[in-house]
Parts: structure tokens; sequence; C-alpha cells
């Protein structure tokens, strides 16, 4: 598995979008700390960014390049190749090009502008975020055959995470905004990786102190490490699922 | 050597094949022909173990190949369709193949050298033409000297040099036990290279005869002549 992960990934880092990705999380980073100044206002605008674009590029790019690489799939499936090491080799280049990508733009300027715990968070989030859109890129692609279906749906997933679920939430505060719902708001926002995220980040920095008593409520379970390490473990569970998954269906697929 | 027993393939509700039942053996060349939906390229992922059927069981020397994947070190497969990593050079997608095919000490480098694909070692294959992709899938499918070749349409991109290069490849490699799986639509170049032709129709084997034996029945020589002559019996008896 780890022989073909290794060709993947010597041919993705050479891949033009990758790099300008990469490019441009770098140029966006340093240009919130240029013009924000220091601290957790470019941090916000980092994580604002983060937030929209890692996910996208992701699932699109995962998508893509699953349907791209079909072929070539056909053809190591003609080899002694199990089909469980062949997906997984996906998998694995996938994730450590675009997690590449990401510690080149994302990690490293931030831990240089900014050495604290806040930009540990937030690069871990980014990371742990690609690692789960690669997983629901790859299971909407080895389900779904046709290659344009497969991509209006794993946009679809990207539009749900990152803006109709959080419409959701709203609609819902408003709603039962008379009842105490501080609680039951927190354990959804456990359904969606990117708000979770969010929520990680956020409590790291003074912002917290804005959201009123459910900030508080947050502040409470995410600044304790038990708070922190369930929502890493949550975080996971949203990587490995959808993940064992796709590996569970390519098994059983006809190429 | 391969064995396809009552092997039933359906996509949807639409049946690919149905019930083929065909025992492939040794120092056979088999011309895979029938026409478009046949299910030519689904018998030859089946057997590959790439398309899964829903009843019967493929053996391969015996055993049966449902979850296997070692069975394929014995076989050399060049697809009809060939695409690989965008920024991956030919030498690195050979020197990749034979790392991961590392148990197999057997060289054949035969049409690595006639096709000259060392020249092209430092190229990218995104830029390669079809045809000189066709070049290298042929190349690596000869690599390891399997014992069994399994090839899908493989003189459709070809030019007429390359095409007379793996035909006499594939004339040369006939014997010595190998067992060798041709499909395609262009009669012609099969004539020479196969000792048997396997006719699929809708789904069904219409026949799986020797050359000799329909050349005797029909009194034709050319294979193309061949298949209509007998396509013609057929439907008088009908």
């Amino acid at each position: 598995m780890f022989k073909i992960a290794k060709f993947i990934i010597s041919d993705l880092i050479k891949n033009w979008i990758i790099l300008l990705y990469a490019f441009f999380l770098l140029l966006a980073t340093i240009g919130f700390f240029l013009l924000q100044g220091q601290g957790d206002k470019a941090i916000l605008g980092v994580l604002n960014l983060t937030l929209m674009l890692v996910p996208m590029i992701t699932v699109i790019f995962s998508t893509i390049y699953y349907y791209n690489m079909y072929e070539f799939m056909v053809l190591l499936m003609a080899q002694p190749l199990k089909r469980g090491s062949i997906i997984g080799s996906f998998y694995l280049g996938l994730l450590v090009s675009l997690g590449l990508a990401i510690v080149a733009g994302l990690g490293l300027p931030l831990w240089l502008m900014h050495p604290h715990w806040v930009s540990l968070v937030l690069s871990g989030v980014a990371l742990l975020l690609s690692g789960i859109f690669i997983g629901l890129a790859l299971l909407v692609a080895v389900w779904v055959r046709d290659k344009a279906r497969g991509m209006g749906f794993a946009l679809f997933l990207w539009v749900y995470f990152v803006l109709i679920f959080d419409g959701l939430v709203l609609l819902m505060m408003y709603n039962f905004s008379d009842y105490p719902i501080e609680k039951v708001v927190l354990y959804i926002t456990f359904l969606n990786p990117v708000d979770l995220g969010r929520i990680m980040v956020l409590m790291q920095t003074e912002a917290a102190a804005l959201m009123g008593y459910s900030g508080a409520i947050f502040q409470q379970f995410f600044s304790e490490w038990w708070g922190l390490i369930a929502s890493l473990l949550i975080m996971l569970a949203w990587a490995f699922i959808p993940v064992a998954f796709s590996f569970r269906m390519f098994r059983d697929k006809d190429l | 050597m391969i064995k396809l027993d009552h092997i039933y393939k359906s996509f949807g509700r639409i049946p690919v094949l149905k019930d083929i039942f065909l025992d492939y053996g040794q120092n056979q060349a088999i011309g895979l022909i029938g026409p478009n939906g046949s299910g030519k390229s689904t018998l030859i992922k089946i057997i590959l173990g790439m398309v899964l059927p829903q009843k019967g069981e493929v053996t391969f020397d015996g055993k049966p190949i449902t979850g296997q994947s070692q069975y394929r070190r014995h076989i050399g497969y060049m697809p009809q369709m060939s695409r690989f990593p965008a920024n991956m050079t030919v030498s690195q997608l050979f020197h990749m193949m034979k790392k991961l095919r590392k148990d197999e000490k057997q060289r054949d480098l035969d049409l690595y050298h006639a096709f000259e694909i060392e020249q092209m070692g430092s190229k990218r294959l995104e830029i390669l033409s079809g045809g000189m992709k066709q070049k290298v899938s042929a190349a690596l499918a000869f690599l390891f000297d399997p014992k069994v070749l399994v090839l899908d349409e493989p003189t459709a991109g070809l030019d007429p040099i390359a095409n007379e290069i793996l035909k006499e490849k594939l004339q040369k490699s006939l014997g010595n036990d190998r067992l060798i799986l041709i499909s395609s639509h262009i009669l012609n170049d099969l004539d020479d290279i196969i000792t048997h032709v396997c006719y699929l129709m809708e789904g069904e084997v219409k026949f799986f005869k020797p050359l000799e034996q329909l050349r005797a029945e029909t009194a034709e020589n050319r294979l193309n002549r061949i298949i209509a002559q007998v396509l013609k019996q057929e439907k008088n008896h009908v």
C-alpha cells in the first residue's frame, strides 16, 4: 500500500492545483497578519477563510482526482494487489499531499507569525477537515459512477456543511429561543465537522467572550481538556466513518 | 487454466453475461470477438477480478479467484484505454510496476526495446499520444513474462509498424504453455495470431472452436469471411 501511495504522492506534489492551493493559503495567511496586525483578529480572518476554502478545494480536488485516475486504478487492479490497498493508497496519497499543502501554506506561517496554542489548534483543525472531506469525496466518487453527478454530489456536501447546516441551526435557535437550548446546540454542532472546527478554534481566542450565554457554555466545554479531546475524537470519527464506508463499498464494486 | 463456470452478471436489470461456461487452456490464443455490447469487456474484467459476477465462479489453475489477488501475478493485462498520473514519467511508471511485482524476477523486454520505451523514459505520461500510451501499456503487459496475456483491443490505437511488432511478438509468445486472450473488432489483425475463436453475442457464447475446425467447416480462409459464414448458417437454421 505504501509503495503505491509513495508514487501517488510524488505525482500529486507536482500537481499545479495543489501548489497553487498551498501558495494561496500562504499568501492569505501572511496577508491577514499584515493587514490586521498581530493576534486574534488575524486568526479569526484566517479561520473563516480556512473553513470555507479547505473543505471546498479538498472535496472538489479529491473527487476529480478519483474520476481521472479511474483507468490507472483499473491497471493497478490487474496487478497482484488487494483492493483495499489500492483505495487505501489513494486516500493516503491525497491526505499526505493536501496535508503538506496545509502545513506549508497555513501551519508554518501561522506558527512563525503567532506562536501560540491557537495557531496549533487552527492548523490541526485544517488538517482534520482535509482528512474528513477527502473521505467524503471518496465515498461519493466510489458510490456514483457518473463523473458529473459525482461532482454535483460532492459540491452539494460542501454547500450543506458550510451553508445549509448553519441556516438550519439558526432557524432552530430562532424558533426555540425561549427554551434553554444551549446544550442542545452544542450537541448539534457535533453533526457538522466544519462548525465543530470553528468552535474549537474560537474558544481558544478572546472572541468567545462576545458570544453571551451560549459562548460561556461552549467555553466551559471546549476549554477543558476533556472537551477538546472529545471534540477531537468526534472529528476523527467524522474522518474515519466515511472512509471506512468507501473502502467497504470499493471492495464489492464493479470497476 | 482459466475456467468460467456458469457466470451470470447483470448491471441493474440488464443482463450482460448469461450463464457463460468456458474453459480456456494452455497453448491457446483465443480471439474474443462479438458485436459492441456483447459482453467482451465485462468477461475480461471478470477474469481479472474487477467485476464481480452475481452467479457462478471463475477458477484459475483450479483455484477460485473470488477475493484473491495473487493469481494476477501470472497475468499481463493491456487495457483498452490507458490513463496515467499526469506528472509521472515513463521510467517512473516502469519503476513502480517493478516495485509492485518485485517477487517476479522474469523479464521480457522485447517490446520494451522494440517500442523504444527507454528513449521516452523522461517524458511525462500526460504528454504522450494515445498510440504511445498503448505502446507503454503493451510493454507493461509483457514485462513480467506472464503465463496469461489479456489484451483488450490491443491494436486500436497503434500505428501499422507497431501493430506488426505486437503481432509478431504475440505469435512468438504462443507456446511455452501460455494462454493469450485478445478481444478485438479488427478481425484482420487476429488472423495470424489466434488458434481459437470465442464468439460472444448478447451475453452468450455463440461458439468457442479451434480456428482450424472453423476453416474446415466453412471452407473459408480469412477470419472475417469465416465469421460471416457461420452467422449466415445460424440464420438459415433458424
